[in-house]
């Protein structure tokens, strides 16, 4: 995935929404945040979710966080591989560390998340 | 160093046993192992040797600064363990209270009990206490079923929710969903303590009651925690108190009077009992009047001159088995009648004082995440550092062993980046800490000079770098390699 064309929140989740079907990962800001991953929690599927709900819970050295869903929609997909590679988040964020899929999801929440040029201007804030 | 699975050699032992004087019986084959356990074979001098050289390798409060503070266990004076030892208690069966014929028997005991929850009720300001509970997250789990309890009882509209800040320890929302609650966080402001508009916005029917851990994890006293309750009580939500931080007013400040209902002590973060390895801990709870018919069964009481137990019917029920971990309740008692109640005041003045002198002496290098004083720990940032030169909180942490510091808590609270969180507590003398503000203000002037030295650290201990996410993805007990 090319984080340039990729859309994201303040909580550091991706989302890109490829022909209804929207994959969701989070940030190598994140990942560097955390450090070195040592589990990763998946929802089940189907799973109906609204936007800011937990959708996984991703464990590092340092700490547990919640990787919050940044759209409504329903899982359709979870990475499963995660749940015995949990460092491939490390690894490629924003490729085979992806984390779940979600379909149905609210177009206008989807429309209103950060573009990558803004996304970036928001990690000068937080630094 | 070699573990105690790789020495040895087979026939080796430390104790002899007796000849068998009765008639051998063997076990039925369904209950016997298919391999035989591979135990270590040693003399008793091997093994003594084995563990006395790994005790000089540990770096504890009684050999080291430990700026993890109350945090995680203050300094443990000795006259606690003598009294701890005595043998009237340390002998004594717990089933002797609980049957009317022996209760006679451990009356002293029976009487700890009940005065200590006295002493913990003065202190909180509350009614009532229970030892119960064996640890500070249990204490949090018995607090939130008993505001459950208090709901329910009056038929009123169902509140499932708990408020905490995003700034409590990861326990508070774990016990409040175990409780039954969902969770809802309240964000902090800018200052570090709680956003009190976004709280008033969050407060409604549906809301049980709120966690607040005061003064909370950023060492900063929440200003609006009078008002907070106020908006709490006039909605119907209870206030519950994480002690975890009650070193920091114990003696000066009682949470019962702050509007708080229902809180936990950590005895071995406020009372200074040990808590090695993982325990025994005790989470004892105390509450207010609205929720003292629901403490946990039994209760002791005085009948007249003698200590009894009794039930409330509302009781939530047991939570642990007898009167907790009553042995660790007895040191902080014997903490508490030697400390006094001017004492405790003490406590707390020279915590907060200990953590203000390192702040003072730190602040202009490693940047504290909220200005002004705070209470008795600071949260400084290794953020400049780690951007500027790539040294982060973990690096410090790892210097400091080698300079003969225990390593302070790191990358906590969440809400800090590159966290480094330093609780001194009372005890440490004015040498004592400028020791470890010059160690950390060395590990400064290295990061901006020679920043590889403290990636290397630690190079003094018995281990260099551990791979942290190998133990935690590949736990192995049982030392099977």
């Amino acid at each position: 995935m090319n984080p340039d064309t990729l859309k994201y929140t303040e909580e550091h989740e991706w989302i890109v929404n490829l022909d209804g079907i929207c994959i969701i990962g989070i940030t190598e800001y994140a990942v560097d945040e955390l450090g070195e991953i040592t589990f990763v929690e998946l929802p089940e599927i189907g799973k109906v979710l609204e936007r800011g709900e937990d959708v996984a819970v991703v464990e590092s050295v340092k700490a547990a966080n919640d990787v919050y869903a940044p759209v409504s929609g329903t899982v359709v997909e979870v990475n499963d591989i995660l749940e015995m590679e949990p460092d491939l988040i490390n690894r490629d964020c924003y490729g085979k560390g992806w984390i779940v899929k979600m379909k149905d999801i609210n177009e206008e929440e989807y429309n209103e998340l950060m573009d990558a040029r803004s996304y970036r201007g928001y990690l000068k804030t937080v630094e | 160093m070699k573990t105690i699975f790789e020495m040895g050699a087979p026939g080796r032992h430390a104790v002899m046993p007796a000849p068998l004087d009765v008639p051998a019986a063997s076990l039925p084959d369904a209950v016997k192992r298919d391999t035989p356990l591979a135990l270590p074979e040693l003399s008793e001098l091997d093994v003594v040797r084995h563990f006395t050289q790994l005790s000089r390798r540990n770096f504890g409060v009684d050999s080291h600064y430990y700026p993890l503070g109350s945090c995680t266990m203050k300094y443990n004076p000795k006259i606690m363990e003598a009294i701890g030892a005595l043998p009237g208690f340390t002998r004594l069966h717990p089933f002797t209270a609980m049957t009317d014929a022996y209760r006679k028997i451990c009356q002293g005991a029976l009487e700890v009990v009940c005065e200590m929850e006295r002493l913990l009720a003065e202190v909180s300001g509350m009614t009532a206490a229970c030892l119960q509970p064996m640890a500070g997250a249990h204490g949090e789990l018995t607090g939130a079923l008993l505001i459950a309890a208090y709901h329910k009882a009056q038929n009123g509209v169902l509140r499932d929710t708990l408020l905490i800040p995003d700034s409590a320890h990861g326990t508070n929302p774990a016990s409040a969903v175990m409780a039954g609650f969902k969770t809802v966080t309240i964000p902090s402001n800018a200052q570090g303590v709680v956003d009190f508009d976004a709280y008033a916005a969050l407060m409604g029917e549906h809301v049980a009651g709120v966690m607040l851990t005061c003064p909370n994890t950023h060492g900063l006293f929440e200003p609006r925690v009078a008002d907070m309750a106020l908006l709490a009580h006039e909605n119907g939500a209870l206030m519950y108190y994480d002690g975890a931080n009650l070193n920091a007013i114990v003696g000066r400040c009682r949470p019962g009077d702050l509007g708080f209902d229902v809180m936990h002590f950590n005895l071995h973060k406020t009372f200074a009992t040990p808590h090695g390895m993982g325990g025994p801990g005790s989470g004892a709870i105390a509450v207010g009047e609205r929720l003292v018919p629901f403490l946990p069964n039994p209760r002791v009481v005085k009948d007249g001159g003698t200590y009894t137990l009794q039930d409330s019917a509302q009781s939530i029920g047991r939570i642990a088995p007898f009167f907790g971990n009553f042995l660790v309740a007895l040191r902080a008692y014997a903490y508490l009648r030697a400390v006094g109640a001017e004492g405790l005041k003490t406590v707390s003045e020279n915590a907060v004082l200990n953590a203000n002198y390192v702040l003072a002496r730190l602040r202009d290098v490693w940047r504290p995440a909220y200005d002004g004083l705070c209470m008795h720990e600071c949260v400084l940032s290794a953020a400049t550092f780690a951007s500027k030169h790539g040294i982060r909180a973990l690096d410090v942490a790892k210097a400091l062993l080698d300079r003969g510091f225990h390593a302070p808590t790191v990358y906590f609270p969440l809400t800090v980046k590159e966290g480094l969180m330093i609780e001194p507590t009372e005890t440490e003398s004015r040498e004592t800490l400028d020791a470890f503000c010059d160690a950390m203000l060395d590990i400064a002037r290295l990061a901006e000079t020679d920043a590889d030295v403290l990636h290397q650290a630690p190079r003094t201990m018995p281990v260099g770098r551990l791979n942290e996410a190998q133990a935690a993805k590949n736990l192995d007990c049982a030392c099977t390699g």
